[in-house]
């Protein structure tokens, strides 16, 4: 999730205060990851710095921030652009975990129960997510079925695994000796 | 609901004669496996499977094509005995009781959702959802309403006298899961119930199938290999070579 983007975006809809765009952040995005505040002021000040947004005069009263920020034409071509540039469709085979099943079989380790603890965890989100797609609004249905949907990839990526570990382990053997 | 029948003593399904389980029986444990083995001719399904499966708990039972996980689910329910082992059902041994008390016991205490075939076609939806309660002795009248109300608490209420064979695969599953319950068991075995559906559709009749079941106080087992049905449960099991792979075995509550 790109922070500097994301805010930019929700700046295009109309000016706003640092802490409304805060606000709509975690609301949309945040996702039980509220963005800090200090995050907030830096990226807009950034984003002020390179000539995406502009400061409009700090208004009376309390708070730790009262100016509020309006996007510019650059910075609106910029949301144009990211928005309609497909994301890179990732291959997927440098994942952590894949690091983790080669070095398993490298170093002797049991690579299927790690495989099985992956599994185990997975399920276990797809648990919370289920249950927060049966219960919650459409927003976090629509975000629940994303997560889902990516977690079932990764356990069919673990299954096929679980079943090629033989002939990974042999492939790894065989590339350290250099036969 | 089995009135007259002499074997039912509430929903376990069993008579309090049976021997009491040995010391060291999981408590509150509805179904337990002990160190399965059933082989086929020459080919082993099951080479020491141990699972325990705690009251009301839903589990889902996974593991690779071949695994021996079907072969479980129908040893813990009755439907095959294990050539060595044995099954608990209710804190009673079920695997050596007579073939006529095993189908007895199928027929009070356990339900079944398989993937397909299971209804009569012949039959309208309320004949197949009734079908259970009157082979349960349920005078016709009383069994009748209790599968209307099961038509309708699935959102089936206006299908009843639509014959199976011209339902939608994700309705005859919901008649299935009506069919099932409607006899208030114990426990409901499910093999790959949304195998036949598209994934939408297999995800509803799972939150159907689970949450009536969670309403019923219904110990659930269900074998799926697919991850979305098995996030439904509380919990999962892996079946790998006939057993069930370490650390999955022991029920919730045990753990």
């Amino acid at each position: 999730m790109s922070v500097p983007l994301t805010l930019l975006g929700l700046l295009d809809r109309e000016p706003s205060h640092g802490y409304d765009l805060k606000r709509d952040y975690d609301a949309f995005f945040g996702r039980g990851k509220p963005l800090p505040f200090g995050q907030v002021y830096s990226t807009l000040g950034r984003l002020a710095r390179d000539g995406k947004v502009t400061a409009g005069e700090a208004e009376p009263g309390d708070g730790p921030d009262r100016k509020r920020y309006a996007i510019t034409e650059a910075g609106r071509r910029e949301v144009e652009s990211w928005l309609a540039q497909p994301a890179e469709p990732e291959p997927h085979l440098q994942t952590v975990l894949f690091a983790k099943v080669v070095l398993a079989l490298m170093l002797g380790h049991p690579a299927a129960d790690y495989l099985d603890a992956q599994r185990a965890a997975h399920l276990r989100r797809m648990r919370e997510l289920t249950e927060l797609r049966r219960t919650g609004p459409t927003v976090d249905v629509l975000l629940a079925d994303y997560g889902l949907f990516h977690l079932e990839a990764d356990l069919r990526w673990i299954d096929a695994t679980e079943a090629r570990l033989g002939a990974l382990a042999e492939l790894v053997r065989t590339s350290e000796t250099g036969i | 609901m089995n009135d007259g029948d002499s074997m039912t003593t509430g929903r376990s399904g069993l008579s309090p004669a049976e021997p009491a389980p040995p010391p060291g029986a999981a408590r509150g444990s509805m179904l337990e496996a002990r160190d399965l083995l059933r082989a086929f001719g020459n080919t082993p399904a099951l080479q020491g499977a141990s699972l325990t499966v705690a009251q009301g708990e839903v589990l889902a039972v996974m593991g690779p094509s071949g695994s021996g996980k079907s072969t479980l689910l129908h040893c813990l329910a009755g439907i095959y005995t294990p050539d060595r082992g044995e099954v608990w059902f209710d804190g009673r041994r079920i695997d050596t009781l007579s073939e006529n008390r095993r189908t007895e016991l199928r027929r009070t205490a356990f339900g079944f959702v398989f993937q397909f075939g299971q209804l009569v076609p012949e039959l309208t939806a309320l004949d197949n959802v009734a079908l259970p309660l009157l082979l349960g002795r349920v005078r016709r009248r009383r069994a009748y309403e209790t599968a209307q109300s099961w038509l309708a608490r699935l959102g089936l209420g206006d299908l009843g006298a639509r014959r199976t064979g011209e339902l939608s695969g994700g309705q005859a599953q919901r008649i299935a899961i009506a069919r099932a319950l409607a006899t208030r068991p114990a426990v409901l075995f499910a093999d790959e119930p949304t195998g036949a559906l598209d994934s939408l559709t297999g995800e509803k009749v799972m939150d159907l199938l689970v949450s009536t079941a969670r309403q019923e106080g219904t110990t659930v087992v269900v074998v799926t290999h697919d991850a979305r049905v098995a996030a439904c449960a509380d919990r999962e099991v892996m079946v790998r070579d006939g057993r069930v792979a370490a650390g999955y075995g022991a029920a919730a509550a045990a753990r």
